[in-house]
């Protein structure tokens, strides 16, 4: 055996012990250092005839390679090893709480809002607004209601003076007035915003929401009202058998007038919707009365259609299982955080209405 | 407007059942609010089973039962009755409940040291029969399925009661109601009956009408009825009465409501001898006063239409009558009064006095005034038989004539409003059934409405007349088209929809409060605003409209304090007000947030909030609305309710004079007035009004991305500045410097104190320095370096610190 092979057959057995870093060192340097066992295999290279040269270069070579590989390889497994030895003491326990991050809500009335608005918009209807302070020529005389017609004492006004010229609207019909007046029909309208009344007992609240729709066009009748307020129902409460029941009633600025009932029973004091015999009314509605046109300057001879007017805070009760209307407008922080909604939550036609 | 069915079927021939005539009702526009029996004390008595019966533990005839009353949980209750044993069906009375023998009431009761709820009854106690022995023993196989039920079947009548809408004046009498239902194919309405009455003599009371301007009375008719005994109501008419939760008074005034309750048809009885001479219906004087049958006094305004005599008033026409002129059961002539008032004048009065009575209902939404006499002669007819006494002839005084209404209804009218077709003859029909008098054309009805009628004004009433007697189930359901020709939100409802999010989003829980608050607290907040008062408040601390949404943030942050809520963060979005006119409003963004930053947190130090934390809230919300926080300018030209010291305005950019938003911590002094406990109190406020937002068109795409893979350079500096000189201005220079170059301006350190002149401060600045050119190499550098420090030292005489 020459010696070059003895010397790969002895190290390749020393590198098989149980060895650490300075070990490797040492090896390295005794083989690769420049008076190293193999450093000197390549000076003995000069002496050599050319063919024996080439032979024992090729040999020696090969030699080399094996040997750093396995001293490579042998480092590497060591390293591994120290890790795996230091892991051992890095273990933290990872129920500990995460560093902390807070989470903001949206109110139950903002969301329902969302989700109305998005309904209406499938159906091609946009979002218009008014101001909360209203005269009282918009907010009653132009929608058919003059001094002393007694719908007026259903809606215990807030005044803001002594004239009762100015007052906060009882409703989001005067949006009505100031889109008709404002534009050429057609008209295709929701009005969301806040409505007060000088109310305030268990189930009235001096402010609330409502949202007021309008359609004026040619040709629209009673029929397209069904029809839409049938869709936005279905969609709302996102129930497809619900039960709908049109009635008879009477607002002043609508002609013929009607109130919506949506079928319900009760479990355990609950609302359960789209189930049993029993009735609730939601909203209310109609054709809009030629007064009301003929007093925002369209033509009733050519257009017609239809509005409608709901209690937003209401609809949030029902779909949400909300009990108390005033717990809306408390302010109180549990309750905000029970009943409100991500943020990220937005209602859209396309990634739906609810979770 | 409540009846019963019995009372209904005196004017209505009818084959339905008592449920289809609800149905009915309600389908027509006359919504039933409710169908029941008016309660009785009976009810109160329900079937039970002894589950346990054992010997009651101090007394040896008494025993100790454990009652099934049809609940969950069973009742203990404590029996004489040597019959009570286990499984026996018998009649159970709660507490609350009076025993109709004895009359006495039942409470919650010890019986020898334990209690007993209510008590098992026998059939002597309940007057069934004189059985006094045992307890009541009821048939298992006919009442095992009734325990929890009520014993007694209730006998009273079923009352209606209706939500009558305020255009529908007829049907606040029984009458008209069957009318409508006759209409709706309910039945037939019946015949009236003939009166067989006999007037005598003269109705010698003259009645006069003055001219006065707005007079209320338009017609008032009377007859006199002498020599009646009245006296209590007969049974009929006491039942009547009771039915609709009302107490019989006396046969004279029962009759009178009696005949307001059937035809709508309101009437007053006098008390003819106490009126002195003539009747005058006239406008009142200011300070004129009377006393009125609810026995309170009242002052009267100006012009409110009285009914009087030669020595007062002796009554509100068609509201109230007074005192004085009062009937009685020793009442021996009568005056009956059947009168037109107008609406208006009823509303002015009742809404002047705060007066409601069932006769100003009804006069304000319109009685018929064709319908003096029929009352006068029915309630005569009534009175007469019961009380005796002769009728006189009837007196009227007119001061207008009035006329029926008539016009023409164009039939297709209702298909178009409707969307469905009905036969020109069954319209025709439903009409005249009301009581129009309808004459057919081709196309078209001439109509003459009932005078009962007030609110049919036009061919539209016409279209709701006809549609809600077919049934609205007629009417087509016509699917929604989904077409669009207008975006759903405007540009600033967008901005609403994402500023609402973007701040909900950094942990801000959003509220919705009043638009009033407390004008004690709003000063506070409302700078030089306008107050803007409530004339009727709901109460005195809501008693103005809000000039900034803080001052209710702040009252309710205070309530959950209270609650022992921490660590608070809260906002609305909403109007804030400036003036009373309609538009003098804004839209604005308030939020606050109290305590600390991770309390009681085992990984993160805990620290106060403070003005950065409201900094960056609302700095991140207005970028991710997408403005530009490069053009941003920032000044502390605050409101008086920031810290002076540590808030500031936003500016969209350095030449507006609008700020946007403001951001800080609280007033010291605010938080001292309002007795906010907690450690610290920011807040920020975004005014959406403002805001001028650029919406991208397709022509604003951004510009080509540009990279740069040549090395970026960080170099620091540490300036020392005049303490009043704002490291925006610094930070301002240096990029103005060469903004090619120069791509990151970021502030490290700031350092005040030690070392440094106490007017000074150091601020420590990195600079990133990029090319998107080639690579800087060290002279490039250094020419930039230097340039940096000798601007900002020339500009703001800073020093570069070494």
């Amino acid at each position: 055996m020459s010696d070059i092979i003895k010397i790969k057959e002895e190290y390749l057995l020393k590198l098989k012990d149980d060895l650490d870093l300075n070990n490797i060192n040492q090896i390295k340097s005794e083989l690769f250092s420049k008076t190293g066992k193999i450093s000197n295999e390549f000076k003995k290279m000069g002496s050599m005839s050319p063919d024996s040269r080439k032979k024992f270069a090729s040999e020696l070579n090969a030699i080399k390679d094996e040997l750093q590989e396995t001293i490579e390889k042998k480092i590497k497994d060591i390293e591994i090893k120290e890790i795996n030895l230091k892991l051992q003491n890095e273990k933290v326990d990872v129920t500990l709480p995460e560093r902390s991050f807070k989470r903001g809500k949206i109110h139950p009335v903002s969301q329902v809002i969302d989700e109305i608005s998005s309904i209406f918009s499938e159906i091609g209807f946009s979002v218009a607004e008014g101001p909360d302070v209203e005269n009282e020529y918009n907010n009653f005389t132009a929608l058919n209601t003059p001094d002393n017609h007694p719908a007026r004492d259903m809606h215990d006004t807030f005044y803001l003076d002594d004239n009762k010229e100015y007052l906060l609207r009882t409703h989001t019909s005067p949006v009505q007035v100031r889109t008709m007046l404002g534009g050429k029909p057609p008209f295709k309208i929701i009005a969301p915003g806040r409505t007060y009344r000088s109310d305030s007992d268990q189930t009235h609240a001096p402010m609330f929401h409502q949202v007021e729709g309008l359609h004026i066009d040619k040709n629209i009748n009673m029929g397209h009202l069904k029809g839409c307020l049938n869709y936005f129902i279905k969609e709302f409460f996102e129930i497809d058998k619900i039960k709908m029941r049109f009635r008879p009633s009477h607002f002043p600025f609508t002609e013929p007038s009607a109130e919506v009932d949506i079928g319900y029973r009760l479990k355990d004091g609950k609302i359960i919707i789209g189930e049993g015999d029993k009735w609730l009314e939601i909203l209310g509605c109609g054709m809009v009365h030629p007064n009301v046109l003929k007093n925002v300057k369209v033509d009733p001879q050519k257009f017609q259609g239809y509005a409608f007017g709901m209690g937003i805070d209401r609809l949030a009760m029902l779909k949400y299982g909300i009990n108390d209307l005033r717990a809306f407008f408390d302010t109180d922080y549990r309750w905000l955080n029970h009943f409100g909604f991500d943020p990220l939550d937005v209602p859209s036609n396309y990634r739906g209405l609810s979770r | 407007m409540k009846f019963t069915i019995n009372w209904l079927k005196e004017h209505l021939d009818t084959k339905l059942d008592d449920q289809k005539i609800i149905d009915k009702l309600t389908s027509i526009g006359l919504e039933v609010e409710s169908f029941e029996s008016q309660s009785s004390e009976l009810d109160k008595f329900i079937v039970a089973k002894i589950i346990n019966a054992e010997k009651h533990p101090n007394a040896d005839r008494l025993k100790l039962c454990d009652v099934d009353i049809g609940q969950k949980e069973k009742v203990k209750v404590v029996c004489g009755a040597p019959n009570a044993k286990d499984d026996l069906l018998t009649v159970y009375a709660p507490p609350g409940a009076t025993i109709p023998k004895s009359q006495t009431k039942l409470s919650v009761s010890k019986i020898r040291g334990v209690t007993s709820y209510g008590m098992l009854c026998s059939e002597s106690e309940l007057k069934l029969s004189s059985e006094s022995e045992g307890i009541i023993t009821l048939s298992p196989t006919k009442y095992i399925k009734q325990v929890g039920k009520k014993y007694f079947v209730n006998k009273n009548q079923k009352v209606v009661d209706l939500s009558i809408t305020p255009n529908r004046a007829d049907c606040l009498g029984v009458r008209g109601i069957a009318r409508d239902l006759a209409a709706a194919g309910a039945g037939k309405l019946k015949n009236k009956n003939k009166s067989k009455i006999n007037f005598s003599g003269l109705n010698k009371i003259k009645v006069k009408i003055t001219n006065d301007k707005n007079q209320g009375c338009t017609k008032f008719g009377s007859l006199l009825i002498k020599g009646i005994k009245n006296t209590e109501s007969p049974k009929w008419l006491k039942e009547k009465i009771l039915s609709l939760g009302q107490k019989p008074i006396s046969a004279v005034v029962d009759v009178t409501n009696y005949v307001m309750m059937d035809l709508n048809r309101p009437l007053h009885a006098y008390d003819a001898d106490k009126i002195d001479k003539g009747i005058i219906v006239r406008n009142s004087k200011k300070g004129e006063s009377f006393e009125a049958l609810d026995n309170k006094k009242y002052v009267l305004d100006d012009n409110m239409c009285v009914i009087s005599d030669a020595s007062g008033i002796l009554g509100l026409g068609g509201i109230i009558g007074g005192v004085r002129s009062g009937t009685e059961l020793n009442t021996k002539n009568i005056l009956l009064e059947s009168a037109y008032f107008k609406p208006k004048s009823i509303r002015y009065t009742s809404k002047i006095l705060n007066l409601d009575t069932d006769a100003k209902y009804r006069f304000e939404r319109g009685i018929d005034p064709n319908s003096i006499e029929e009352g006068l002669i029915k309630a005569a007819e009534l009175i007469q038989n019961i009380c005796g006494g002769t009728i006189s002839k009837i007196n009227i005084t007119k001061k207008e004539k009035s006329n029926y209404r008539a016009f023409k209804f164009p039939i297709d009218l209702f298909n178009n409003t409707t969307g469905f077709k009905v036969e020109i003859r069954e319209m025709a029909r439903i009409l005249s059934d009301l009581g129009f008098l309808v004459k057919k054309n081709k196309k078209e009805l001439n109509l003459k409405v009932p005078s009962w009628r007030p609110d049919i004004l036009q061919p539209i009433d016409i279209v709701e007349e006809i549609v809600r007697i077919k049934g609205y189930d007629r009417i087509k359901t016509e699917l929604p088209e989904k077409t669009r020709d207008k975006q759903t939100l405007n540009p600033h409802q967008k901005l609403f929809h994402f500023l609402q999010r973007s701040v909900a989003s950094k942990g801000y829980y959003e509220t919705v409060t009043w638009s009033f608050t407390d004008s004690k607290i709003n000063e506070l907040f409302k700078e030089d605003k306008p107050e803007v008062k409530i004339v009727n408040p709901i109460s005195s601390d809501l008693n103005v409209l809000r000039s900034s949404i803080f001052s209710n943030l702040i009252f309710y942050l205070k309530k959950n304090l209270d609650r022992d809520v921490k660590d608070i963060s809260l906002f609305e979005i909403g109007p804030i007000f400036s003036g009373k006119k309609p538009g003098q409003q804004e839209i604005v963004i308030s939020a606050i947030k109290s305590g600390m930053i991770s309390r009681l947190n085992w990984i993160e130090k805990e620290r106060k909030v403070d003005v950065f934390d409201a900094k960056r809230d609302v700095m991140q919300t207005l970028i991710e609305t997408g403005l530009d926080d490069k053009n941003f300018h920032i000044n502390s030209n605050v409101p008086n309710y920031y810290h002076p010291g540590k808030s500031g305005a936003i500016y969209q950019d350095s030449k507006s004079n609008k700020p946007i938003a403001f951001f800080g911590e609280i007033h010291p002094n605010i938080n001292q007035k309002l007795q906010v406990k907690t450690e610290a109190l920011i807040l920020f406020e975004i005014f959406l009004d403002k805001i001028e937002l650029h919406k991208n068109k397709l022509k604003d795409q951004k510009n080509k991305y540009e990279y740069s893979d040549f090395q970026k350079s960080e170099r620091d500096f540490a300036f020392i500045i005049d303490k009043n000189l704002n490291v925006q201005e610094l930070v301002k220079i240096i990029y103005k410097i060469d903004n090619n170059l120069i791509k990151n301006v970021k502030v490290f350190d700031l350092y005040e104190g030690e070392n440094i002149p106490s007017d000074k401060k150091s601020i420590a600045l990195n600079v990133t320095i990029h090319s998107l050119q080639k690579s800087l190499n060290d002279k490039d550098l250094e020419k930039i370096n230097n340039l940096i420090i000798s601007t900002v030292e020339s500009k703001t005489g800073a020093k570069i610190r070494s």
